[in-house]
């Protein structure tokens, strides 16, 4: 027993409330006034609550034990590295090709561990700030100036040579092989990973830091880079469908890197990423990393509008005919020019076209321009494709906006449905437990021991056979087919009901439009319009509802990405200061 | 699924408490002050305040609270629609809840778990008591807080098996238990464990007792068995008489213990335990009570001034019980004239009730306590207790359709209200009209009788 010791230790006792503790042989926490020893009493000790120096000051009396945790040396960034290793693996096995992974993933990290000087650099961070304290305790070894090389020729490799065959073992050569004793011992006090503590504490301005988060970042520049038929909502709709490691992803760590302490609080994450969030970062990213012009957006590549477009069109079950119409949009807000499409990080005002939001804003516009979407006019335009498709069964028959919607409504509703029950059973806790120290590691421990025998018993009250096999990764989350009922498909239906001869050419039936966005912000807060679902249409609300779910991004988001179309596609009108008229004529050719 | 009797109720509020203690930490004094509160109110759904307590402190909830709140919501709507599979399946996912890192949410959840986990246990049809036996093992060892309430449900998940003997080892088991200092609300759990271990000892005494009553006094065994129905009484008192000493609801074991003292003859005391238990201030306002002490006080022969002021606080409580005719006539038998006012008021306050709409006595005695009361020319009475009813008692009684589906289902009935009717409302009331106008031989005296009555005591003026 150690009273000394016990005397950092401030938390009330859960039994009686008092202040007095004790130690333990095993090193755990007693009350004396009540013998309530913490273990049992788990929920007492969250050390997430108790400032760090206090983590310490335990610490110290605990010493001897933390044998037990030594695994190898390594450092968080090679944590990352090796999430982003998994990522570009699981990548490669949906499709991508291996340049990905060896060639452009590759080159960006390095880029980044350059421009964040951790190695590739003269005067690593780690190094030096080591160099510094351990100058003071063992002024006799001095050979630290030959680390630099040293870490740049172990731990590049390790990326690339790994092929897809060989588990590549990033960490069986050791980056850092010098590292004193009496570092290692100060360093692993509140963390597996050698400079965790001091990780989660620095601030340097101009650096971008490393998180689980940016982790896609990369892997989304990367695919960009490659342009790959893969878009931003694809990869975090892949991530969220578990087929890309990301939330536990250091459950694939090697046995040997030990993870815990202030390790938990840098990989250790509980959401899954955000089109919003994940966005920003993949531009923070490239700027940081002072990337070049990133390869050319031309009409054949799967990220122009056009192309884009066609997929979405085919996905919400839309007729074909109407790629037409979406390609003229594009064309007349100039939004399918390499020049607008291709991401420069070095230009004045660095920013990507969101391709996926874009397309399907697109798709709204066209929408919009067919049907108004008044909540009047697409209902009368229904019932007369209704009427021609009963007098012609025969015939191609005309698209009947009403039939969509009830079909459309079914299915997304039923996946929404699905989806929702699909997160609320996803399971967010790794087999390997991360706890904050030695003190709290068997009570973790104890706890997901606990967690899985209860799981165990529920299991066996549930129906046998696997209710859902994992779902193959697809970038289509739709099927239609011409014979169920339920999921008819409009793909082959004709748009001649919605549109009119006008001389040589065909124009839309329908000549209003309005606009979703009648006033910009003047000002500079990037702010473009907030969305009130209640002041639009029924049928506008559905179908942003319907895209929005479709690539996973918030209602009023889609939204603004429809106003900004708007704002390119009738300059004028908004060049004309404020109209009176909410609603602007348009006719359009077709 | 085992809130039967009342006393499992008021454990449930106990609990309540309990979660709220974890959650605040509250002095000593505040918690006594809860206990009683709650005490006397209803309880809220413990989950809606489960979730409600959830504070996310301004921050941008994670995905994994969501999901397992998410996960939370459709376990109870599997279980409202008896999916207990579905249920089985979102609850595997839901007790990563006990990983949270919020140590509020991770305190809060043993709690939950247990009532979902028990509750699909229970029904589940692929379920077995040993798995519930395992379940609640586990669920008792999380934690320490949840221990004794999980002991007590689990007995009495075991005494709705039949497992008696089962269920008074768990009971003797968590009745030793103890954890650090005794708190007040432990000091209650462990009252209530002991006082169900008493019920279980007051089974047994009364099977032995149905047992003795088949054997001859004569009998070697009758010795025997009468020794040892004493040894489980002695028990059982020792068990049940610490807890309702107690402020709450207790009324299977206060109906079990005064059985047992009024065997054994032990009358003081049964009647002390009930005067206690009707009249304490502390104890919530329980009709049962009332009721218990009146029987009591019926077999007593007890002077009838006693059994007055024990039923008028149970009509203030229920005016509608059945007892409230019994009062009534009790009443009737005073000599006092505010016993007589009071008699009358009862029966107004009684056939308020939409229940007694159709009770024929108290329609009888409504006539004949009108007449009475009239006749000793308290017309004043009469008038202030209609004075509140005359706006709705005429729709609420003495509708033309009444009149008519009471003639057809009871003439007896209808002739009774038709009298009460003419005396209040008058000839003309729609009501009498009907019922006056029949022409039937069986009833047609009565009604002669009937009209002669309304006549002489109606309390409205035909001249205005």
């Amino acid at each position: 027993m150690d009273l000394e010791e016990a005397k950092e230790f401030k938390e009330r006792c859960a039994q009686c409330a008092a202040v007095s503790w004790g130690l333990t042989d095993e090193g755990k926490y007693y009350c004396t006034s009540c013998h309530n020893v913490t273990e049992r009493s788990k929920e007492v000790i969250d050390t997430g609550a108790i400032p760090n120096t206090k983590i310490q000051a335990i610490n110290r009396g605990l010493k001897r034990k933390r044998k037990l945790e030594k695994g190898w040396d390594w450092y968080v960034c090679e944590g990352f590295q090796h999430i982003l290793y998994q990522q570009a693996e699981a990548l490669k096995t949906l499709g991508v090709g291996p340049e990905l992974k060896n060639e452009v993933l590759h080159n960006f990290w390095k880029r980044y561990l350059q421009k964040s000087k951790q190695a590739y650099c003269k005067n690593p961070v780690y190094t030096s700030k080591r160099k510094a304290t351990v100058l003071e305790d063992n002024p006799s070894h001095s050979d630290w100036d030959s680390e630099p090389e040293l870490l740049s020729d172990l731990s590049c490799p390790s990326f690339v040579e790994s092929g897809a065959e060989s588990q590549p073992d990033v960490h069986t050569q050791k980056p850092f092989p010098i590292i004193k004793a009496s570092q290692s011992e100060t360093a692993s006090i509140c963390s597996g990973s050698l400079d965790g503590v001091e990780y989660s504490l620095r601030k340097e301005k101009g650096i971008v830091k490393m998180t689980v988060p940016r982790t896609l970042a990369f892997c989304y520049l990367s695919l960009l880079w490659q342009r790959e038929t893969i878009t931003l909502s694809d990869l975090l709709r892949f991530v969220e469908e578990d087929h890309i490691p990301y939330i536990n992803a250091f459950q694939y760590f090697p046995e040997e890197m030990k993870l815990y302490g202030r390790d938990k609080g840098i990989f250790a994450i509980e959401s899954w990423p955000n089109y919003e969030d994940i966005y920003k970062k993949m531009i923070e990213v490239a700027t940081f990393l002072d990337l070049p012009r990133f390869p050319d957006i031309t009409e054949d590549c799967y990220l122009h509008p056009n192309i884009l477009c066609m997929k979405y069109l085919m996905e919400v079950n839309l007729p074909d005919e109407m790629h037409n119409l979406t390609c003229q949009v594009v064309k007349m807000a100039g939004i399918g020019e390499v020049d607008f499409l291709t991401f420069d990080p070095i230009a004045k005002m660095a920013k990507t076209v969101k391709y996926d939001v874009q397309a399907v804003a697109v798709i709204v516009v066209v929408l919009k321009l067919l049907f108004l979407l008044d909540d009047n006019l697409e209902w009368s335009l229904s019932n007369i494709a209704e009427k021609y498709n009963e007098k012609n069964k025969e015939d191609k028959p005309w698209f009947d906006f009403r039939k969509w919607y009830q079909v459309m409504k079914k299915s997304v509703d039923e996946k929404k449905q699905k989806w929702e029950e699909a997160r609320a059973k996803y399971l967010w806790k790794s087999e390997k437990p991360l706890y904050h120290s030695s003190i709290d590691r068997s009570v973790v421990y104890k706890r997901r021991e606990m967690v899985v025998n209860l799981q165990k018993q529920f299991s066996t009250l549930v129906d046998s056979t696997p209710t859902v096999a994992k779902k193959t990764a697809s970038s289509f989350q739709f099927n239609w087919t011409e014979e169920d009922t339920d999921r008819t498909c409009f793909h082959g239906h004709s748009l001649q009901g919605i549109l009119k001869k006008k001389g040589q050419s065909l124009t839309t039936k329908n000549s209003l439009y309005w606009l979703s966005t009648q006033k910009f912000c003047k000002s500079y807060c990037k702010h473009v319009t907030t969305y009130e679902e209640s002041n639009f249409s029924l049928s506008y609300q559905f179908i942003l509802n319907l895209f929005s779910f479709l690539l996973r991004i918030k209602t009023s988001f889609l939204h603004e990405e429809v106003s900004l179309i708007e704002k390119r596609l009738f300059k004028a009108k908004y060049s004309k200061t404020k109209k009176k008229s909410s609603r602007s004529r348009k006719v359009r050719k077709y | 699924m085992l809130q039967k009797s009342s006393g499992f109720r008021q454990f449930g509020i106990g609990m309540s408490d309990f979660s709220e203690e974890l959650i605040k930490s509250v002095t000593e004094d505040d918690r006594r002050e809860t206990c009683e509160l709650s005490g006397t109110g209803m309880q809220l759904p413990w989950l809606q305040k489960h979730i409600e307590t959830v504070d996310t402190g301004g921050k941008k909830e994670k995905d994994f609270a969501q999901t397992t709140s998410a996960c939370l919501s459709f376990i109870q709507e599997a279980l409202l629609k008896h999916q207990w599979q579905q249920a089985a399946e979102y609850m595997h996912s839901y007790l990563q809840i006990l990983e949270d890192s919020d140590s509020y949410k991770r305190q809060a959840a043993p709690e939950i778990i247990w009532k979902l986990g028990s509750e699909i246990l229970y029904y589940h049809p692929k379920s077995n008591v040993e798995m519930f036996n395992t379940f609640a093992d586990r669920m008792k060892n999380i934690g320490v807080m949840n221990y004794l309430k999980i002991s007590l449900q689990h007995a009495l998940y075991l005494l709705h098996h039949g497992m008696l003997e089962d269920a008074n080892r768990n009971l003797s088991q968590a009745e030793t238990w103890r954890y650090g200092e005794k708190s007040s609300s432990q000091e209650v759990l462990i009252n209530l464990i002991q006082a169900y271990k008493g019920l279980l000892q007051y089974y047994a005494w009364s099977k032995k007792k149905r047992e003795l009553s088949q054997l001859d006094k004569d009998d070697y065994a009758y010795n025997t068995a009468s020794q040892s129905m004493r040894d489980h009484s002695w028990k059982t008192s020792v068990n049940l008489g610490a807890l309702i000493q107690i402020p709450g609801v207790w009324d299977p074991f206060v109906k079990s213990y005064v059985e047992m003292l009024e065997f054994y003859g032990d009358q003081d005391g049964a009647r002390e335990v009930l005067t206690n238990y009707a009249y304490d201030e502390k104890f919530p306002s329980n009709p049962n009570a009332h009721i218990y002490l009146y029987n009591f006080l019926k077999r007593e022969k007890a002077p009838r001034e006693k059994l007055i002021s024990v039923l008028k606080i149970l009509y203030q409580i229920v005016p509608s019980h059945k007892l409230m005719l019994e009062f009534h006539r009790l009443l009737r038998k005073s000599e006092k004239e505010e016993h007589l006012k009071l008699g009358l008021e009862v029966l107004f306050g009684v056939l308020d009730f939409a229940g007694c709409t159709k009770n024929i006595t108290a329609w009888k005695y409504l006539a004949k306590c009108l007449r009475q009361t009239l006749m000793g020319s308290h017309l004043a009475w009469v008038q202030e207790e209609w004075n509140s009813r005359k706006n709705w008692w005429p729709g609420f009684h003495f509708s033309y359709f009444w009149a008519k589906s009471d003639w057809k289902e009871d003439k007896t009935l209808a002739c009774e209200k038709a009298l009460v009717a003419g005396i209040l409302l008058g000839k003309g009331c729609r009501y009498f009209r009907y019922i006056s106008k029949q022409d039937h031989q069986v009833s047609r005296k009565k009604i002669k009788r009937m009209k002669k009555l309304v006549k002489k005591y109606s309390i409205v003026n035909p001249g205005l």
